[in-house]
């Protein structure tokens, strides 16, 4: 989009007019997420930049907040069932969902459109209808308000993630290696293992991540599925912001994108190392 | 080697078997080994998903709550006439009685109540009232048992609440989708619900077009934003790209909070206005509660999803066309809207049909800064499903809202296919 050296003045005008409105729309993309971040280490109770943060005065800083976090049972309760949910419903979307989706990759797939169309469903049905229909069975089987509730819960919605990641991968799968290895005498299983999956493995990884984070994110299935138990980061917050709505939550949000920028590198690593080993393989 | 066929049906393998049928046979098993590794999530998702919903979405036509409390009752009202001008004749209120001393018996009488308490106020105390005195009466001896009911509570002497227990008693009903769309028939005739009572249709309107209009305004500010990311050098565009997916991977619930804490009477964006001095500090703006608050943020929060696919729509649109445009002698903006615009069309109709998917089902954003004024229809349901326990209204309004989310999801598998659906 360089400036041809013969460009008009209104051309001029144009170029970098375009460029200031896209400056200014990237600025309302990641304001509100970067406004968070220092208003997190207010001194005050307050929502706002105190004349004291404004002047960078350090007495105007303070990190009670976090200490408020770290020290209150509510939010420590709520980040530990957060880990202990969103791994496990990692755990079962991805063994399930990349079993699957190599299914899916096969040559001849019978009903493969209708498959799909399935597999991808809890991405699609709006989150409120989800959850009240889970919740009406997982108390018909008992699993309501349990920790195993949840968690299938969430599996049910990162599946999609998966499929949508992994199947992309296969794309670019070259099938020669798994007949070369089954002719050297490699069984299916060990040829998975030592052959596929490592190639597959960014696909594996990304769709991993995504399922984690629509877990780690997830409040409107959680509160219909889970019990007071379950109450997850999301969920506090939730109750946070709609009832007595305490600074911690910026502390709380500002740890949240710090994870969210950690997930987005490890998936950038990911995506990058997937580009270089499809440069290697053919097709 | 005069023998030699092309045709497959006459080569023989080794062991005699036709190579046909043996390719076939290979084809075969492909199909069940692929079959075999989808199952398992197949039936995960079909078990613990789709049936799930469906049979919750079967709870809007599900009605059979009357029949079972009130069985007798039910099957004398058969003979009377919803449109007659006189009460049900003693033989209904026999079976009433009968039905309901079975019902006080079993603590389920209230159950219908609330039933009919979802149509008509009132039913709760008539049944209450009812049940307390009705176990005493003997049934041989105690009758007539009409004008003896009409003293325990003067509606059951309203023609009113025969007609609307006529109209919502067969097992199965379209009274909940009735609900759905501001309609009512106690009366025994499909009529509008009085206006103070109508939201539901407002709300589906109100969902679609602030959809629309949230939709449209990820479109305007996405579509300059994709077309700096495709036609700047690589480099630059990878870090551009971060300011879209740092957003992108954000919490909802962290991009919603810093909102609501921006917009605040008290927030950010007013202490500026009034540092500025655009705003007096006694009259700082409502930016929340209300339906701006809910567009803001919900703009902010879709906008990701507009520039991705409109990206990698324009990724690969070649640069030689718009170029080859201007050197036959169209300006800058023929060439852009002639030849680059057509081209970008796809990537819009992705974007937006995506956007609109996720919007119109959308309940955390609105709930946390909408207010009253900026309630979805996912918030609605909500609200049966939490505070009124009106489950059959909550299968109908979510399969209302399921359906028109299917035909859009419908469109945008004719448009994008679901197989190219990209994700960051």
């Amino acid at each position: 989009m360089a400036l041809p050296s013969y460009a008009s003045p209104l051309q001029r005008v144009w170029h970098y007019a375009f460029r200031i409105l896209c400056g200014l729309i990237f600025f309302f993309l990641m304001f509100p997420i970067a406004v968070i971040i220092p208003l997190s280490f207010n001194a005050q109770d307050f929502f706002t930049f105190t004349s004291e943060m404004l002047a960078l005065d350090p007495a105007g800083y303070s990190l009670k907040h976090y200490v408020d976090f770290f020290t209150n049972p509510d939010w420590q309760q709520a980040m530990w069932n957060s880990l202990s949910i969103a791994p496990m419903a990692t755990l079962v979307s991805v063994s399930l969902g990349t079993l699957a989706a190599i299914g899916l990759s096969q040559s001849h797939v019978p009903f493969k459109r209708v498959i799909m169309a399935v597999l991808i469903s809890p991405m699609i049905v709006p989150l409120i209808i989800s959850a009240a229909g889970m919740y009406f069975f997982f108390s018909a089987i008992g699993l309501q308000g349990t920790y195993w509730g949840v968690v299938l819960a969430h599996a049910n919605l990162g599946i999609p993630f998966v499929i949508i990641t992994v199947t992309a991968t296969m794309v670019g799968f070259d099938r020669s290696l798994t007949r070369a290895a089954a002719s050297m005498g490699a069984g299916p299983v060990r040829t998975f293992f030592k052959i596929q999956l490592p190639l597959i493995l960014p696909g594996v990884i990304s769709g991993a991540l995504f399922a984690f984070i629509t877990s780690f994110d997830e409040v409107v299935v959680v509160i219909f599925v889970g019990s007071a138990a379950q109450q997850t980061l999301p969920w506090q917050m939730f109750t946070g912001l709609r009832e007595q709505i305490s600074p911690t939550i910026l502390a709380v949000a500002t740890l949240m994108v710090v994870l969210s920028i950690m997930l987005l590198a490890t998936l950038e690593i990911m995506r990058r190392r997937n580009e270089r080993l499809r440069g290697m393989t053919p097709g | 080697m005069t023998t030699q066929a092309t045709d497959t049906d006459s080569l023989d393998l080794r062991g005699g078997e036709p190579l046909k049928r043996s390719l076939a046979r290979a084809l075969r098993r492909q199909k069940i080994r692929a079959l075999l590794l989808i199952t398992p999530l197949l039936a995960f998702i079909v078990i613990g998903f789709l049936f799930p919903i469906g049979s919750m979405l079967s709870r809007s036509v599900e009605n059979d709550i009357m029949m079972e409390i009130l069985p007798q009752t039910i099957v004398q009202l058969d003979e009377w006439d919803v449109d007659s001008t006189e009460l049900p004749s003693e033989e209904v209120f026999l079976a009433l009685v009968t039905d309901l001393q079975i019902a006080a018996e079993n603590r389920t009488a209230l159950n219908f109540a609330r039933r009919m308490n979802f149509e008509s106020a009132g039913f709760t105390t008539m049944v209450r009232r009812a049940q307390r005195s009705v176990r005493t009466w003997d049934l041989e001896t105690d009758g007539p048992f009409r004008d003896q009911m009409i003293e325990l509570h003067a509606g059951w002497g309203d023609i009113a609440n025969w007609r609307a227990l006529k109209a919502y008693s067969s097992p199965y009903t379209i009274g909940y989708y009735l609900a759905a769309v501001d309609l009512t028939m106690v009366t025994g005739h499909i009529e509008p619900l009085p206006d103070n009572q109508s939201l539901h249709l407002m709300l589906f309107w109100r969902t679609a077009w602030m959809s629309g209009l949230i939709c449209f305004l990820t479109l305007v500010l996405g579509y300059p934003v994709a077309f700096m990311l495709a036609n700047v050098k690589e480099r630059y565009a990878n870090i551009l790209l971060i300011m879209v997916l740092l957003p992108f991977w954000t919490s909802l619930l962290v991009r919603t909070s810093s909102w609501k804490v921006l917009l605040q009477e008290q927030g950010v964006i007013n202490q500026l206005l009034v540092w500025v001095g655009i705003v007096a500090d006694d009259n700082r703006l409502t930016m929340i509660n209300n339906k701006f608050g809910v567009v803001i943020a919900m703009t902010h929060i879709l906008l990701p999803f507009m520039i991705l696919p409109l990206y990698s729509v324009m990724k690969t649109i070649p640069p030689t066309y718009v170029r080859a445009a201007k050197s036959l002698g169209a300006n800058d903006w023929t060439a852009f809207w002639r030849v680059y615009f057509p081209q970008s069309v796809p990537g819009i109709g992705a974007g937006a049909i995506l956007v609109f998917i996720m919007a119109v089902g959308y309940y955390i954003t609105p709930e946390l800064v909408g207010g009253p004024s900026g309630m979805f229809i996912s918030n609605r349901i909500a609200h049966q499903w939490n505070v009124s326990g009106n489950w059959g209204l909550v299968g109908a309004l979510g399969t209302i809202l399921l359906v028109a989310v299917l035909i859009l999801y419908w469109v945008y598998d004719k448009i994008v296919g679901i197989d190219n659906v990209k994700l960051g």
